[in-house]
């Protein structure tokens, strides 16, 4: 329903706009908009193919199942309860390869099969540390390759497509940063579960 | 970097040639789920791009930025990227569509098209990620989960601003 509201919003404020400053052909503008979404979309979806092949073969070689074993230690220390139940952890270890090989669909599952398995060992109507912890690791996004937006930078004639790599380590590894600084610091002010 | 994805692509298709994976079978069938992702992803984007299209023809989208735009210097964010760090916590497709849009119009290779690359590369889509998890495990609660996201994003998007230029 969100985005309903976001959408007719949206409309509102360009009718509006439109109305104060007398812009012109708002209809053509619409249309053109539309259209270019189908120009957006062809553009990147050739990458976008080439890319789930990619986290396929990862999952089918067993190179994710590897990249989960050596974040083992990190994951142990970030979810200290959810380490003792090999079914959270494995859970966990997923979505967490998922998010950082750019498998953004592919972290979903995982994710909530984590925070499901959670809340039943914790029996608890609210968040627990540890799942306000993963979600603000899902939603830091840590990303080795975002693949979507080089996709996007490529289709719209960008020299080199992935020279944003570091810009996007640093900016996503001082966001996962401040995320978990911040969580230490506001459980305080919130009451146990 | 121009090496980089050609040498990632051969390094794990060699490494799964050599654990007797079907290297071709595998990357068609992720190529057949990525082309549902794009049939799944087209219909929004059309929505999306209508309205940020009206939105901008009808000066809404500046009218925002200038009115933002203090707040923007203050993190050290271009104001032009406003509309994205605004819409990105939300939805995914409509930062997706604002963010090709910048791109678009100043150019992939600008330091405003870079830096919505960066923003786009490094954040998430809060709000969606949180009301998932949450809504789908049945936690009623979720304490200091959304304002420690948000610090996150912000800082990412500070972040951005500043390395897109520098990096």
């Amino acid at each position: 329903m969100t985005m309903s509201y976001l959408w007719v919003a949206m409309l509102v404020l360009a009718l509006f706009c439109g109305g104060l400053s007398g812009a012109g052909d708002l209809g053509g503008a619409a249309l053109a908009g539309a259209g270019r979404a189908v120009e957006l979309a062809l553009g990147i979806a050739g990458s976008l193919c080439l890319w789930s092949g990619f986290g396929v073969l990862l999952d089918r070689s067993g190179l994710r199942a590897g990249l989960g074993r050596l974040l083992a230690p990190v994951l142990g220390r970030l979810f200290p309860t959810a380490r003792r139940d090999p079914e959270t952890l494995g859970a966990l270890s997923a979505n967490l390869t998922a998010n950082l090989l750019g498998l953004g669909s592919a972290a979903t599952p995982p994710g909530i099969a984590a925070v499901r398995r959670m809340k039943a060992l914790a029996r608890s109507e609210g968040a627990t540390d540890e799942m306000c912890r993963l979600v603000v690791l899902n939603t830091a996004s840590v990303q080795l390759l975002p693949t979507t937006v080089a996709a996007l930078r490529g289709s719209l004639g960008a020299a080199s497509p992935f020279d944003i790599l570091p810009a996007v380590w640093l900016s996503s590894g001082l966001s996962v940063l401040a995320g978990l600084g911040a969580s230490a610091l506001l459980r305080r002010f919130w009451k146990k579960k | 970097m121009g090496l980089l994805v050609p040498a990632v692509l051969l390094v794990v298709s060699a490494l799964a040639l050599g654990r007797r994976v079907d290297v071709y079978g595998a990357l068609l069938e992720g190529g057949r789920q990525g082309l549902e992702l794009v049939k799944t992803i087209l219909p929004a984007l059309v929505l999306l791009l209508t309205a940020v299209e009206l939105l901008r023809a009808s000066g809404a989208m500046e009218a925002l930025t200038r009115l933002l735009a203090p707040a923007a210097e203050l993190a050290g964010i271009p104001p032009e990227l406003l509309p994205l760090a605004l819409i990105r916590p939300l939805s995914g497709s409509a930062a997706l569509a604002v963010g090709a849009d910048l791109m678009a119009a100043w150019g992939p290779d600008s330091v405003v098209g870079r830096t919505a690359a960066v923003m786009l590369g490094s954040t998430e889509t809060t709000f969606y990620t949180i009301s998932v998890y949450f809504a789908a495990a049945g936690v009623k609660r979720s304490r200091w989960a959304v304002p420690a996201a948000l610090i996150a994003d912000l800082t990412g998007f500070a972040a951005a601003a500043f390395f897109a230029r520098r990096l």
